[in-house]
């Protein structure tokens, strides 16, 4: 089939517009959390989505507007847990994880037969993604940019030096609450393209590959876009294709983008 | 001469430790002054109540004639933190991005970079002689190097007050002789009131102009010539060192 052809398939254009913009997210956010040291709340949070899509199939409500504001509860929870329980992050995000997996098994075990829709959000299908999803995940993916634009010199401060941060008059703590919601929303948005269990890889993975090469911040987060792009539109491309799931295929090539940057860095630098 | 730091009968406690108790002091303008004291006397957290880091304490603080509580003008006040080295070296920030980051005190909201900044961050970084490592990751600087890219971050937005903690103590010898050299320069030149935390006070004695010891409470502040003739000193360091200190300033 030429390529032309392949482009010309509306679920085709859907999943790479929605793909892309979502990667972009996944990518900025993801290179903020991996060097604060939390790389794992993308994997928590999808897990507190798992809990919060089941709830919406139990309601009969479109799950994304069941699950967008009860993971941004979940986000708030998982900081003020780290502040007022005198507990590490780490332990904040598996507490609410577990609860957010055991609600959804609970839930489902409740349900008369929604377990299958349940469970096809486990691995995601961006191919299936609808028009109306392509509109609200665009321009969510909208929002949250300027809001990091915005935010930009307060979060770049705030991740490399946060008690500076503080003297200089940031208030860090607005500044760490915008993030977590920022990475509540951006995770039940991914959970689309690679769904519940592959989404700490779309905010892990691109970032890891840019810190293997970048020469500066700005370069970090520009070079970590380009590469969750590229992997999103060639991962959904080879997906179809070879007739591979789309979600595991942009993750697989994430992959071996970190593999090759990690190798480039060592024997040619 | 002008105040820009005052405290009166300052107190603080982690929980249930009292860590600082009855503190009053006042630092003049162009003031050099020393922080010292044994381990646990209080001087980082002291400094870390000075800066809004802690909020819980009884007493008056005011900085630059203004009440700690509502005071909002950071970018007068520069702060090189403790153990600089205790950053990520993973992080991957330019010397440039990072000494940019002291510039944010100045902005107000959408805070954004302007030419008049990029140059202000250059001259800094020439005053301090590492202009040459500008787009250099950070985490790839040796340990001087990095302690003087974090200083150019405290001083890029021209502080009246410049908060050292420890500054000296990841440097070889010839680094640090370099390092307070910077410093004296910046006081007698650019008149920036400087405190300096220490915990080496036999060499700091030759550089400040005043020495404040803490132990949870001021136990002496004042000219080091007037500490070495102190009954204070010789109760903190005993005859011999009180000699062996006081006889290299002399």
């Amino acid at each position: 089939m030429a390529l032309l052809d392949f482009l010309s398939y509306g679920f085709i254009q859907r999943a790479y517009l929605a793909g892309s913009f979502i990667a972009v997210l996944c990518a900025i956010l993801g290179l903020f959390l991996v060097l604060r040291k939390l790389s794992l709340i993308g994997d928590g949070l999808s897990h507190v989505s798992f809990g919060a899509i089941a709830l919406g199939l139990f309601l009969g409500f479109y799950p994304f507007y069941v699950a967008i504001p009860l993971v941004i509860v979940a986000s708030y929870l998982v900081l003020k847990l780290t502040e007022k329980a005198k507990i590490y992050g780490d332990a904040a995000i598996g507490i609410v994880s577990a609860v957010g997996i055991a609600g959804g098994v609970l839930l489902a075990s409740l349900s008369n037969g929604f377990n299958v829709d349940l469970f096809s959000y486990l691995f995601g299908n961006i191919l299936a993604i609808s028009s109306q999803e392509v509109f609200l995940s665009v321009g969510l993916s909208v929002v949250i940019l300027l809001v990091i634009i915005f935010l930009y010199n307060d979060l770049f401060s705030t991740t490399f030096d946060e008690q500076f941060a503080k003297i200089t008059g940031i208030n860090t703590k607005r500044i760490n609450v915008a993030l977590m919601f920022l990475t509540a929303i951006t995770v039940v948005l991914a959970v689309k393209v690679v769904g519940i269990m592959l989404v700490s890889a779309m905010l892990i993975l691109p970032a890891a590959t840019a810190l293997q090469m970048a020469k500066g911040f700005k370069a970090a987060m520009i070079m970590a876009a380009i590469v969750a792009v590229f992997s999103v539109l060639a991962g959904i491309t080879i997906s179809f294709y070879a007739d591979l799931p789309a979600g595991a295929t942009v993750v697989m090539v994430n992959f071996l983008l970190f593999v090759l940057s990690f190798l480039i860095k060592k024997f040619v630098r | 001469m002008s105040i820009v730091l005052s405290i009166r009968n300052l107190s603080f406690s982690y929980d249930s430790t009292e860590v600082l108790s009855g503190v009053s002091f006042a630092i003049g303008k162009g003031d050099y002054v020393a922080l010292a004291g044994p381990n646990g006397a209080g001087k980082t957290t002291l400094v870390r109540v000075i800066l809004g880091l802690e909020n819980k304490y009884e007493g008056t603080i005011e900085i630059f004639g203004k009440d700690s509580e509502g005071f909002n003008e950071w970018g007068r006040i520069g702060y090189l933190p403790q153990q600089v080295n205790a950053f990520n070296p993973l992080f991957p920030a330019t010397v440039k991005e990072v000494v940019g980051l002291g510039l944010l005190s100045r902005m107000s909201f959408p805070k954004k970079f302007t030419r008049s900044d990029e140059t202000k961050i250059l001259k800094t970084l020439e005053f301090m002689d590492i202009a040459a490592l500008k787009d250099k990751l950070v985490g790839e600087l040796s340990g001087g190097q990095q302690q003087r890219v974090f200083l150019c971050r405290a001083l890029v937005a021209d502080p009246e007050l410049l908060v050292l903690d420890e500054p000296s103590t990841a440097l070889d010898p010839q680094t640090r002789e370099h390092f307070f050299s910077l410093a004296e320069r910046l006081n007698k030149d650019k008149k920036v009131t400087l405190i300096i935390i220490t915990h080496d006070t036999a060499d700091i004695g030759q550089y400040a102009g005043k020495l404040l010891y803490l132990d949870k409470q001021v136990v002496f502040y004042g000219c080091f010539a007037d500490f070495c003739q102190s009954k204070e000193m010789e109760k903190y360091f005993g005859p011999f060192s009180q000699h062996l200190i006081c006889h290299q300033h002399t």
